[in-house]
């Protein structure tokens, strides 16, 4: 009965959605103040119905009602409770429903938040979110229905894929789509620009957040994605350019260039057109994301199950989407005034810099994504493009990238002074530099490369605090005066430090395990050691342990550090799901500073030893830190005063400015 | 410099820039990409030596042959022909004998075929896409 309402309300939804894609856009371009107003509730009412729906899947999921096809195929009565409640969104049908449930709780927010905003944008705005609400609604209940019944009702679920039964399913997904669907928001804000053929500063003011809400949460889910992919699959990897990652990524490229054009289109109305351009792609690249993801083309733990109409499906949604925004984009941008000027050298040149080189990398992942796809669909090739390609495409364009940022914050709007820019940073520097020569001397002598980016890491993190201590007013101030400053600064330059901060220590991490990580690969009796990156394992035998709902042998290591001292035990463990009958591997992860030791299990051997491949990982916790840090830079603007979602828009300086521009 | 000058300066620049982008993109997939074979294509292809190609078909019955150490050997067959490959590394959890599976790597001296990485299923109802495809176009797919 919960079941038949969850549906009954998801198609409730698809008529509120359909009400709020079209009768407010009639309203905006009519002037009818009524028609207009329709959105907020049409908006809030949907999300309540997704809402609905959403409930009952979790309801039918958490009591385990095998008589739903979607219950019985992802979940087992055996399964923990935690893993019920995730395994909600763990198949195809329920993760889509997630999609649709953010999507509409983005609409409420809009329209709940933005009730200061010009009631035709508005408007506008939620009727492009009711489309794709539309559009996403139709695609759920037409090809993957969540709530279809099975009859007779099976005794016993066929358990959740092992490897999605995890903690990182509950964090992973919905951070990514938290990500993917916030830029739904400045999509719509861009295509209700386009239809309205005026785009000002408060546009700017508006679109800002909201892209960088969305990139804050899909930077979480791309790190809590690699960190998962790292200790769940076992290979100790943390990035591994597969396409599935590149989905996630390429839209994170585009919308970190969009958060960066939009600061131009906010301070200085320049670069219209191009933030315009750069929100459609950035959600056209989630849009295709999910359709890589989703359609069945590729096969990766992602594609749970492939099914050619909804592949088609997508396609459609696809089309129209990307084509329509594109096609009114080439029709109404010449429309928009161009903005102000300013010289090459300029923050504002800085950022376009950025643009370029973001921009550039997003397209060679998405060339190196879809080239496959493209030589089998015309000549049947099966060819694959891997981390060799990405290594050498992405890697030269995002170390110059890295090189500039620094100057970026440093330059003045309008007309900057390089000369003095780079004066300021000679300390910042040299302070890479005796890093880069600390790292050859003490670390490696001929590791050039790794000392190389230790260095551009640690330009990077000074460059950041070079930036703080110039704007509290260091050198000239004294201290006390400078502590008082920088107490005083906006939150968004301490945003702006900690994000370019957090890129070094990522950056940092990732040489770091690159360059230096140490890797054992031996077979193992009870008793013998292994020696890695300094520390030494003993391994004490096997257990046989039994799960909830796995039987596994769990192999027991003592760990002992360069002299000796003893430092507990790691664990790994082969599992075997007893539903599916389907093994799994466990890695074994101890923490010691902020570097990992990574020990994974291979087969049993003829002579009664067990393969081992253990790995030290120097620094190897910064990849995922560095992440962590470039969210809260990003949290932190976010709070910034001028910048909070909803504040009053100060009208008269907005009016102002557009007068000005 | 005038102002168009300038203008015309940047312009220039970024499509040096662009153009080095593409270029260097397509060197990279002409270089950088491994095409797939499976057994019996492998007759009619060229191949320079040391080439990494990825090697797709069904692990052999009886073929795995573990040693002591950390070395595995088995055989990649498509029913046709078969190839035998060596592999130093852990097996996926769901490697196993008349399963699909696809090795990375590239051919050694002696004709065996040396993977540095190996791919099996990511769950227990799929088979390998590309390993599928080739079965089926070879006519010896057996659903299960």
């Amino acid at each position: 009965m919960t079941v038949e309402l969850g549906h009954f309300a998801l198609v409730l939804a698809l008529a509120l959605s359909l009400v709020q894609a079209a009768v407010p856009l009639v309203g905006a371009r009519m002037e009818h103040p009524r028609l207009m107003a329709v959105a907020e509730p049409a908006a809030l009412t949907a999300f309540a119905l997704v809402a609905l729906a959403f409930a009952a899947l979790t309801a039918a999921h958490v009591t385990s009602d095998f008589s739903v096809v979607n219950v019985w195929e992802n979940s087992h009565s055996l399964k923990p409770m935690l893993y019920k409640f995730t395994g909600v969104w763990g198949s195809h049908e329920g993760s889509m429903l997630l999609w649709v449930l953010i999507l509409t709780l983005f609409g409420a927010l809009v329209a709940v938040g933005g009730r200061n905003l010009p009631q035709r944008l508005r408007a506008t705005v939620l009727a492009v979110q009711g489309m794709i609400g539309v559009a996403f609604t139709l695609f759920i209940l037409t090809t993957s229905n969540p709530f279809a019944r099975l009859d007779p009702a099976p005794i016993e679920g066929r358990d959740l894929n092992p490897v999605l039964q995890d903690i990182g399913l509950a964090v992973h997904p919905p951070l990514l789509y938290l990500g993917y669907v916030g830029f739904s928001i400045s999509f719509a804000f861009a295509i209700a620009a386009l239809i309205d053929g005026r785009i000002d500063a408060a546009w700017a003011r508006w679109v800002r957040p909201w892209t960088l809400l969305a990139w804050v949460f899909l930077t979480g889910g791309i790190a809590m994605g690699s960190y998962w992919a790292y200790y769940e699959l076992g290979w100790g990897g943390f990035w591994f350019w597969d396409p599935v990652e590149n989905a996630s990524f390429m839209p994170w490229l585009a919308g970190t260039a969009l958060l960066h054009s939009a600061i131009v289109m906010e301070k200085r109305a320049a670069l219209k057109i191009w933030t315009v351009l750069l929100a459609i792609l950035t959600f056209s690249l989630s849009l295709l994301g999910t359709f890589l993801v989703r359609s069945g083309v590729l096969t990766s733990v992602h594609a749970f199950a492939t099914d050619p109409t909804r592949g088609v499906f997508i396609l459609a949604i696809l089309t129209f989407f990307i084509g329509g925004a594109l096609v009114l984009f080439a029709l109404r941008a010449p429309s928009l005034a161009a903005g102000g000027l300013f010289q090459p050298v300029s923050r504002e040149g800085a950022l376009v810099l950025n643009n370029l080189f973001l921009s550039t990398a997003a397209a060679t992942v998405l060339v190196g994504t879809l080239y496959p796809l493209v030589v089998e669909a015309v000549g049947g090739d099966r060819i694959s493009v891997g981390a060799p390609f990405f290594n050498l495409t992405f890697v030269p364009l995002m170390v110059p990238l890295l090189l500039i940022v620094p100057f970026g914050p440093l330059l003045a709007w309008k007309r900057g002074d390089l000369y003095a820019v780079a004066q300021r940073l000679l300390a910042a520097f040299g302070g890479a530099i005796a890093v880069t020569l600390l790292a050859l001397v003490f670390i490696d002598r001929s590791a050039a490369f790794a000392a190389l980016g230790f260095g551009l890491a640690a330009w990077l993190v000074f460059g950041a605090l070079t930036d703080l201590a110039l704007k509290s007013g260091l050198p000239g101030v004294p201290l006390a005066t400078a502590a008082r400053r920088l107490a005083g600064l906006p939150r968004s330059v301490y945003g702006t430090a900690l994000a370019h901060a957090g890129l070094g220590l990522t950056v940092l991490g990732i040489v770091s395990v690159t360059a230096l990580e140490a890797e054992r690969f031996v077979t193992m009796k009870p008793g013998d050691t292994a020696e890695v990156g300094g520390y030494t394992l003993r391994f004490e035998g096997l257990q046989p342990r039994q799960g909830p709902n796995f039987v596994e042998d769990r192999a027991t290591f003592v760990v002992a550090g360069r002299g000796g001292e003893a430092l507990g035990t790691v664990m790994a463990a082969k599992r075997m799901y007893t539903t599916r009958q389907m093994p799994t591997t466990e890695s074994g992860i101890r923490t010691f500073g902020l570097g990992q030791l990574y020990v994974s299990l291979g087969d049993l051997t003829e002579g009664g030893g067990i393969v081992v491949r253990a790995w030290w990982k120097p620094l190897v916790t910064l990849i995922w830190g560095g992440a962590l840090v470039m969210m809260a830079g990003g949290a932190l603007s976010l709070a910034d005063r001028r910048l909070r979602v909803g504040a009053p828009a100060p009208r008269r300086k907005a009016a102002r400015q557009e007068a000005a521009a | 410099m005038t102002r168009k000058q300038k203008r015309l300066a940047v312009i220039a620049g970024g499509l040096v820039f662009l153009g080095a982008a593409a270029g260097l993109t397509f060197y990279a997939l002409g270089q950088k990409t491994s095409y797939f074979y499976m057994p019996a294509d492998l007759h009619a292809a060229v191949l320079q030596p040391g080439q990494r190609i990825r090697l797709g078909g069904l692990v052999e019955e009886g073929s795995i042959v573990r040693g002591q150490g950390t070395e595995v050997a088995f055989a990649v067959t498509d029913t046709q022909d078969t190839v035998k490959v060596r592999y130093a590394g852990i097996l996926p959890d769901l490697f196993r004998e008349g399963q699909g599976v696809v090795a990375e790597g590239s051919f050694a001296g002696d004709g065996v075929f040396v993977a540095d990485s190996v791919l099996a299923k990511h769950d227990e109802t799929y088979m390998p896409k590309e390993v599928a495809e080739g079965l089926k176009e070879k006519g010896v797919w057996q659903p299960e």
